[in-house]
C-alpha cells in the first residue's frame, strides 16, 4: 500500500500523523477571495515529477493524479513489485476518482477567451476524463490487465477495492492496482461549497472537522492519493510478497431516495452484507473506520446504522476523517490503508475534536484518543452522493 | 524577425519545454526520429508558437514538419504572411 495525503506523504509519515491525532486542515487564503463560505480545506504539496517522468507523461496526468502516481509508486515498492514484473504478468487497475475539474475549467477559459481550442495544448484531454488516473497510470506503468475507473461519488476509492477483490475471487485477474485520488484546489470544490456543506468553523481549522460530535457543523474537502496493490493469495504466496491483509468481505447498496441527503437503511444494508460476505458476526470486527465527514445528516444517520447492526454499538469507532478532512473519491481507499496501518501497529487512531455526544453517537464506543490495541479484523465505511454505500472488511495478514 | 532569433527561441523553447538537449537540436534532426516528437506534441508546439511569434497555425499545418529546419522555416515563411 501507499499513500499521499494531508496528514503525510507515505506511510511512515501518515502512521506518524494517525498516532499522534496530527489534523491536515488550515484555511486557503484562495477560497476567500473567490467568495467561498468556507476557506477550510485539507492541504498538500504537489509533487514535482520533472525528471521522473519524461514531458509526455507529465502533460496528460492532473493534480489527483500526481498524488494517485507517488502512492502506486510506493505501494509497487512495499509490495515488491518492479517494472519487470508489471511487463511480464497481466496487472490491472482499477480506480477511483469521479472528477477532474481543473482541467476543464482552463480549457473552458481559454475557449471563451480565444475564441478557439487552439492554446488548450494536448495535455487537456487527458486530463480531464474521469478516467484521467487509470487511463495515465496504465501507459506510466504499461499495464496489461484490467482498466478502468470507479466513479461511485465519495465511496469511489472504496468500490474500487470491493470490485477488485470480487475480480480476484472470480479468477479474472491476479493483480490490479486499486486506490482512489481526489485534486486539492479552489475551483474543484466551488460547487460543493455552493451547497453549505462545509464546516465554517473557520477561526479553528484543526478543530473544523468533527465527526459525530454534538457541534459539528459541515465537512471539510480534502484530498490525495491512495493505493493498495489487491493479489490473489496464490500469485503473493508465490513470489513471496509482503502480504498485509486478506478482504474478507465487501457491502455495498444504494438508498433508493435523494441525491443528497443520505439514509439509514441503506448503510445498514451495505454493513450487513459486508458481514454475510466475511461470514462474520458483528462483534468479532475489532475496529470500525467510519465514513463520518462531519455534517450533522450524515453522521446521525451513520451512527444509528452502526447502532442497528453492531449489537448496540460497542465496537470500536473512529472517523479519521476529523484529521484528514474529507478526502472524497480517494477517501474510501485511503481509509483502508489507515485501518491496516492502525492493525499492523495495534492502535486505534482517535476521532479528534469528539467533545461531546449528541442524540446517537452517545450510543456508540468512539476512540477519542490515541488507542493501544490489537485490531485483527476491520471495517471501513464509505457512502457517496445518489446514495451509494460501500462497507469492506479486511483481516491482518 | 530574423533567422538567428527565430532559431533562438525555438531552440529555447524546445530545451525548456521538452527536455532536449542543445547538442540535438541540429537543422537537420529528424522531428519524429531524432528529437522523439510526436504528433501530439505538435499540438503544444501550435501553442508555443502563437504566444512566442503571435501566430495562428494549425497542428495540421505543423504535421508537415518532418525536421527542426522545416520547423524555422515555417516560423519564418509564416511571419511574413
Amino acid at each position: 500500500m501507499g499513500v499521499y495525503s494531508t496528514i503525510g506523504k507515505n506511510i511512515d509519515e501518515v502512521t506518524e500523523s494517525l498516532y499522534k491525532g496530527k489534523s491536515g486542515i488550515v484555511l486557503d487564503a484562495e477560497r476567500k477571495e473567490y467568495g467561498f463560505r468556507s476557506s477550510l480545506t485539507g492541504v498538500i504539496e504537489r509533487p514535482n515529477l520533472k525528471g521522473i517522468l519524461s514531458r509526455r507523461e507529465r502533460v496528460g496526468l492532473p493534480e489527483q493524479g500526481e498524488y494517485a502516481y507517488i502512492a502506486t509508486m510506493e505501494a509497487l515498492k512495499n509490495a515488491r513489485i518492479d517494472q519487470d514484473f508489471l511487463n511480464r504478468y497481466e496487472v490491472g487497475i482499477l480506480y477511483g476518482n469521479d472528477s477532474s475539474s481543473t482541467s476543464v475549467i482552463e480549457a473552458a477559459d481559454i475557449i471563451r477567451e480565444k475564441q478557439g481550442t487552439m492554446r488548450i495544448g494536448s495535455g487537456s484531454i487527458f486530463q480531464s476524463m474521469n478516467c484521467t488516473v487509470s487511463m495515465n497510470l496504465s501507459v506510466i506503468l504499461k499495464l496489461k490487465g484490467i482498466n478502468f475507473t470507479i466513479s461511485g461519488a465519495c465511496a469511489s476509492g472504496s468500490h474500487s477495492i470491493g470490485l477488485g477483490y470480487l475480480l480476484i475471487k472470480q479468477g479474472l485477474q491476479d493483480t490490479i492496482i486499486c486506490g482512489g485520488a481526489q485534486e486539492v484546489n479552489a475551483l474543484a470544490t466551488g460547487s460543493f461549497d455552493a451547497l453549505s456543506a462545509f464546516s465554517v468553523r473557520e477561526d479553528e481549522p484543526t478543530k473544523a472537522s468533527r465527526p459525530f460530535d454534538r457541534d459539528r457543523d459541515g465537512l471539510v474537502p480534502s484530498g490525495g492519493g491512495a493505493t493498495i496493490i489487491l493479489e490473489s493469495y496464490e500469485s503473493a504466496v508465490k513470489r513471496g510478497a509482503p502480504i498485509l491483509g486478506e478482504i474478507l468481505g465487501y457491502g455495498f447498496s444504494s438508498n433508493g431516495e435523494h441525491i443528497s441527503v443520505p439514509n439509514v437503511d441503506g448503510p445498514v444494508r451495505s454493513l450487513q452484507m459486508s458481514l454475510k460476505d466475511a461470514k462474520l458476526k458483528p462483534e468479532e470486527i475489532d475496529y470500525l473506520n467510519a465514513h463520518a465527514t462531519s455534517t450533522p445528516v450524515g453522521d446521525a444517520n451513520e451512527a444509528q446504522a452502526i447502532y442497528k447492526v453492531f449489537n448496540k454499538g460497542r465496537v470500536p469507532v473512529s472517523s479519521t476523517k476529523s484529521m484528514t478532512g474529507h478526502e472524497m473519491w480517494m477517501g474510501g481507499a485511503s481509509e483502508v490503508i489507515y485501518s491496516l496501518i492502525m492493525a499492523h501497529k495495534s492502535f486505534i487512531a482517535p476521532n479528534i475534536n469528539f467533545e461531546n455526544p449528541d442524540e446517537h453517537s452517545k450510543y456508540l464506543n468512539i476512540i477519542t484518543q490515541t488507542k493501544e490495541q490489537k485490531i485483527s479484523t476491520f471495517l471501513s465505511n464509505s457512502f457517496g452522493f445518489g446514495g451509494t454505500n460501500s462497507s469492506l472488511i479486511v483481516r491482518k495478514i | 524577425m530574423s533567422r538567428e532569433d527565430v532559431v533562438t527561441i525555438v531552440n529555447d523553447f524546445l530545451i525548456d519545454e521538452f527536455e532536449l538537449e542543445e547538442s540535438q537540436l541540429a537543422p537537420d534532426a529528424l522531428m519524429k526520429e531524432d528529437l522523439d516528437i510526436e504528433s501530439l506534441d505538435f499540438v503544444d508546439i501550435a501553442v508555443i508558437i502563437e504566444k512566442e511569434f503571435g501566430l495562428k497555425v494549425t497542428s495540421e499545418q505543423m504535421i508537415k514538419i518532418k525536421k527542426l529546419e522545416d520547423l524555422y522555416n515555417f516560423v519564418l515563411d509564416q511571419s511574413k504572411n
